[in-house]
């Protein structure tokens, strides 16, 4: 992203060689904890799984043809599309996309809100919003099983408003998950809009009001256009750890609320794991968060920052 | 000429704060109209007051005879050229001009032919399609004033619109400024702590203060006749001497100076005792046909002028401006000269 050095161009032999020992490190962060990691994933989800867990070193196309296709209970009949991991998917997608939806909706008031705070307070504010992050995601997760369970304290006060008459059942279903999911995220919503915000000129939404634009045009016009950016930040920085989660989905929710994440997870575990298609269940995911971001980069004429 | 804006006991706290003390003045249509005052005088929070930026604590704002006090700013048939421009970094300069017509509902093709033509008024059509921060200042500038323009506004508000300009553009765009206002025939209400752009561009000025208008007038009437302490010193160079008045009668008074001597001048107080006395440095001269007598402590030379620093004989500083002519013979320090003081070149103030 950076243009060229302030005193020597790029293509100046000197340059080059002064230039490329400095990146080294770099290079070496990338290759040894990106390219080594991605390849070696790529390489096993091409290979054959050992029974026990781990992997036999034959090259086949076997985690991607089980992801995909159908071929009957004993691997004979003519293939057909396989839909239970599509399915398991598909149902990621959807919880991550409304996870990202619901952030949106408050986290971008609530980053309004404190970006529109005199400058002593809002760090106030900042603190206030990222102390429960200080305790391990794990755990807020079985806390917020027992919140939410039929005996819990959120069912115990509803009936005691008099709002229900018999508990409500929320823990092993999806409205679980997505509760799970809006609450471990939602401050990766809330920080880069709030950045965003803090930096807006606010002298622009009195341009747009003078210029005629009433509360909702200047909001669509002029504020979301410029803070555009932090949005965007905010969205890919939920909707991603939320397409790929699994505590949420593994204890607030139950067989029917199954995610990629925890598809994942299972292969891994044990001896009932399958490493190849695990592998290949990452790369799939992998590639469908890239082809979003692709689209979105397209879309923009630029590259996403 | 009917009038376009009608203040009438405008105040503005904030808090304990009264940033306006009930200011009261009238803009006639096709004005070119100025609030000049230090900063902190509350010629901005006026400003914003007739925009709908700011809500008026009490006092009515009439624009064209309707009360717009308390109407919202999208409400109100003005338009703001800021200080900063605060123009849509996410749109094209013409997108930008259109904006006002496309909140107005104008239709695309119309705005955008209205839009061009202020582009071409303010000769930036060239420049449609790029984002305001590829241009210069200058430019933006002319880009805020394009699309404060293009809705066709009753009345343009500009605040302090020249300040982040260099000298030379700030000069170059008083002239267009003016001419714009002279074509288009908007009332123009314009913000400023210079004096000079005040003095050259303005029909008519309010002298602003602590909250207050100390006086309006045009240029020559408050340079020439300033009514107070503040307008004198505030509006160009002046000598501002202690004086006793002795007699007033109608608007002249009679006035000795600590030193003895005794000046007539018109006068702007009505009452006797201790005053304050303004003359202007530029309406002094070296004469034999003496009003005053000094002593030279000092000749500053400045080009086009000489600075003459002496004091009088009562003691009291007092400075005085030649221009640089060849038949000016120049004073010695130390010399004791004689000073004419024309007619008019003295005003005794309120306080």
């Amino acid at each position: 992203m950076a243009g060229p050095g302030p005193d020597r161009p790029p293509g100046d032999a000197t340059y080059r060689d002064l230039v490329r020992p400095l990146l080294l490190p770099s290079w070496l962060v990338i290759g040894i904890l990106m390219v080594l990691p991605v390849a070696l994933m790529a390489v096993y989800s091409f290979l054959t799984k050992e029974f026990r867990g781990g992997v036999i070193w034959d090259f086949t196309l076997a985690a991607y043809d089980q992801f995909f296709l159908d071929r009957g209970l004993f691997g004979d009949d003519p293939p057909r599309i396989e839909w239970t991991y599509i399915s398991i998917f598909w149902r990621s997608i959807w919880q991550a996309g409304l996870a990202t939806l619901l952030c949106l909706l408050i986290g971008f008031p609530t980053a309004w809100f404190i970006a529109t705070r005199p400058a002593r307070t809002r760090g106030l504010w900042l603190f206030l919003i990222t102390i429960p992050y200080w305790v391990n995601l794990l755990i807020r997760t079985v806390s917020l099983r027992f919140l939410l369970r039929d005996q819990g304290p959120l069912n115990g006060a509803l009936q005691w408003l008099g709002l229900l008459d018999s508990p409500l059942s929320i823990i092993n279903t999806n409205l679980a998950v997505q509760i799970g999911l809006f609450y471990s995220y939602l401050p990766f919503m809330v920080l880069p809009i709030y950045a965003a915000v803090e930096r807006y000129n606010f002298a622009l939404s009195e341009a747009a009001a003078d210029l005629y634009a009433n509360r909702w045009a200047t909001l669509r016009e002029v504020v979301l256009p410029v803070v555009k950016p932090g949005i965007v930040a905010g969205c890919i920085l939920v909707f991603i750890p939320s397409l790929g989660a699994f505590l949420a989905p593994d204890l607030l929710g139950g067989a029917k609320t199954f995610m990629i994440g925890s598809l994942i997870d299972e292969q891994f575990r044990g001896s009932q794991g399958n490493w190849p298609f695990g592998a290949a269940a990452a790369m799939i995911l992998m590639s469908l968060v890239l082809i979003v971001l692709l689209i979105y980069a397209r879309s923009q004429g630029r590259a996403p920052r | 000429m009917s009038t376009a804006v009608d203040i009438r006991d405008a105040v503005k706290r904030y808090g304990p704060v009264t940033a306006l003390h009930g200011v009261s003045l009238t803009i006639a249509d096709n004005e070119f109209f100025t609030l000049l005052g230090p900063s902190g005088c509350g010629k901005t929070t006026l400003l914003r007051l007739i925009a709908g930026f700011e809500e008026i604590t009490s006092g009515e704002i009439r624009l064209f005879g309707q009360d717009i006090a308390r109407l919202e700013p999208h409400q109100r048939p003005v338009n703001t050229v800021f200080q900063q421009y605060a123009l849509f970094p996410h749109m094209s300069v013409i997108d930008n001009v259109a904006f006002g017509l496309k909140m107005k509902g104008v239709d695309p093709a119309t705005r955008r032919a209205r839009a061009g033509r202020m582009l071409e008024m303010v000769h930036l059509s060239q420049f449609a399609d790029r984002l305001p921060a590829q241009l210069s200042g200058g430019q933006q500038q002319r880009v805020a004033l394009a699309r404060a323009l293009a809705p066709q506004p009753r009345v343009l508000l500009l605040d302090e619109p020249l300040s982040a300009l260099d000298l030379k553009l700030r000069q170059a765009m008083r002239v267009e400024l003016k001419q714009l206002q002279e074509e288009t025939g908007i009332t123009f209400i314009f913000v400023t702590h210079d004096q000079e752009e005040a003095l050259t561009m303005s029909d008519r000025i309010a002298v602003m203060s602590a909250g207050r208008v100390q006086q309006i007038g045009t240029a020559r009437e408050i340079y020439e006749a300033p009514v107070n302490r503040f307008v004198a010193d505030f509006i160009g160079e002046t000598n501002l001497l202690q004086v006793t008045v002795e007699e007033v009668s109608e608007d002249r008074a009679t006035v000795v100076l600590p030193g003895g001597h005794r000046i007539t001048c018109p006068s702007a107080s009505s009452s006797t005792g201790l005053h304050h006395l303004s003359i202007r440095p530029e309406r002094l001269m070296i004469s034999d046909d003496a009003d005053l007598t000094a002593t030279v402590e000092r000749v500053v030379y400045l080009g086009t002028d000489l600075q003459v620093i002496a004091h009088l004989d009562g003691g009291q500083p007092i400075t005085l401006r030649l221009q640089n002519a060849a038949r000016v013979a120049l004073p010695e320090p130390g010399q004791r000269i004689g000073l004419h003081l024309e007619e008019g070149g003295a005003r005794l103030l309120a306080d």
